[in-house]
């Protein structure tokens, strides 16, 4: 294990309206490593994840994209680190007024100076490496919502992203919906991409990630390795969070999926 | 009758004909700077730092709250004797209604462009960021086309209601439409008619520019911005 670490957090704090939302968060993550935040609602998934490209400035504490500690204060700094990590949202986000095609391509033109033909190949590869070739002229909405995810992972591949912030990528979508945007998300991490995911799709994301991160109130309580925290006598928070949730929702186990690299 | 309609072809008609021309050449100029005043200060109003903020709030309740008569005879007649060191501006009574009604329209356009903005969800807003695009960029390439077309309806009427305003062009010696025709009543004493024929020159160019305007809509209309719900 000695990939070299592309991103690493370091005693992030914010604080939101008087109230600690993250509480000297750290962690860090190797290329081509796939974390995992899991928690109760109200953790502070999201707010790290925003912390890490600044869209929500962290109030202190440090985030260094391949060794280099990124100024928060440099507005130039801060739109190359945005460029290079990437971000899936809970509810898509993308640009309704343009098709399928100019969602990829936009930023391509705008922020990487790509000209249009460049661009437009470039968009239409994501989209087919996403399987939405064939709907390139469609606008947001006349898409379903899991084409609409695949769409903005589009997006963000298109940018050569070092990494890619996942905030609850499926819970939005209508659960027959959920499987071909983690098909998509799993194929992400067989070919290497580094990636940073909140989720509470437990089971299928232990079979990819190489680390669970255990968060409640703001701070990370728990972390080490999936089989670690999710084995039935771990008595782990994880654990029965895990549980809970299965409980929940009426399969009533919690455990690892049957490895899906095989 | 007859009488009405040979003196309607022979007398009004000429006369309002010149009197059309400089309403457009009106018209037009001050409805599309007033489109541009109001999307600038529609987006700096939603967007911009605080002080910009307040001084474009200030604007808006300024020229919202005043009579346009007052804001016209203001422009004319009042802008000349405001001299900063030796120098002071002197409109002609032409530029002092286009400024006039401009700066009117632009605070009321800046009102529903800044209601399409706000209707735009925050998140496009945070995807654009994102993929490094600079808060301009974010703006202007994302946020600002949707709100555009949610505030086209808002912003037609606003030109619609110029069309009719730009009549009190008249009060400060614009020999606009309204301004010839008074001209000609007072000279025939013949009011009936040829206001009654103004009128129709009005409702003309509203129909014009309404018909202007669903083409424009329609050409703006994408899926899940439709101009019609089913």
């Amino acid at each position: 294990m000695d990939d070299p670490v592309i991103l690493r957090v370091e005693n992030i704090v914010k604080t939101i309206g008087g109230q600690r939302i993250l509480d000297d968060v750290s962690f860090s993550v190797k290329k081509g490593h796939l974390k995992v935040l899991i928690g109760p609602s109200g953790a502070g998934k999201s707010t790290l994840l925003a912390c890490i490209n600044f869209l929500s400035p962290p109030d202190s504490g440090t985030i260094s994209l391949d060794g280099k500690a990124v100024d928060g204060k440099s507005r130039k700094e801060l739109l190359a680190l945005r460029q290079q990590v990437g971000m899936i949202f809970q509810d898509f986000n993308l640009f309704d007024h343009l098709s399928a095609l100019d969602n990829v391509r936009v930023a391509l033109v705008k922020v990487k100076g790509l000209d249009k033909r460049a661009a437009t190949n470039r968009a239409m590869e994501e989209l087919a490496r996403v399987g939405l070739a064939d709907k390139s002229t469609l606008y947001p909405a006349q898409l379903s919502g899991g084409q609409k995810q695949r769409v903005s992972v589009a997006r963000a591949l298109a940018m050569d992203p070092k990494v890619l912030l996942l905030d609850e990528p499926t819970s939005a979508l209508d659960p027959e919906l959920i499987g071909e945007v983690l098909t998509v998300i799993r194929d992400l991490a067989d070919l290497g991409m580094t990636m940073v995911m909140a989720t509470h799709q437990i089971s299928f994301s232990a079979s990819l990630a190489d680390e669970f991160l255990f968060m409640e109130r703001g701070r990370i309580v728990e972390r080490g390795a999936p089989s670690q925290l999710l084995a039935r006598d771990s008595g782990s928070r994880t654990q029965s969070f895990c549980a809970k949730l299965s409980e929940l929702a009426g399969d009533g186990h919690c455990e690892i999926a049957p490895a899906p690299r095989a | 009758m007859d009488d009405f309609f040979a003196f309607a072809w022979e007398r009004i008609i000429p006369t309002l004909d010149a009197g059309l021309w400089t309403s457009i050449l009106l018209i037009v100029p001050a409805s599309l700077f007033g489109v541009a005043i109001g999307v600038s200060v529609g987006a700096l109003r939603v967007y911009g730092p605080r002080p910009v903020v307040k001084t474009l709030d200030a604007y808006v309740s300024l020229f919202r709250g005043t009579p346009l008569v007052v804001q016209l005879y203001f422009w004319y007649f009042a802008l000349p004797y405001v001299r900063i060191g030796d120098f002071a501006l002197v409109l002609s009574p032409m530029w002092a209604a286009i400024v006039g009604f401009a700066l009117c329209s632009g605070a009321y356009q800046s009102e529903y462009i800044r209601g399409g903005l706000l209707s735009i969800k925050r998140g496009q807003l945070r995807a654009a960021q994102a993929l490094g695009m600079t808060p301009f960029q974010s703006v202007t390439s994302v946020v600002l086309p949707q709100a555009f077309r949610r505030a086209l309806p808002g912003c037609g009427n606003e030109i619609i209601y110029l069309i009719k305003y730009s009549s009190l062009a008249s009060i400060i010696t614009v020999s606009d439409l309204t301004g010839m025709g008074r001209s000609l009543a007072k000279s025939s004493f013949r009011n009936t008619e040829v206001f009654i024929v103004v009128g129709l020159y009005y409702l003309a160019l509203v129909t014009i520019a309404s018909f202007l305007l669903k083409i424009a809509e329609k050409k703006l209309e994408i899926p899940g911005f439709e101009s019609k719900r089913e």
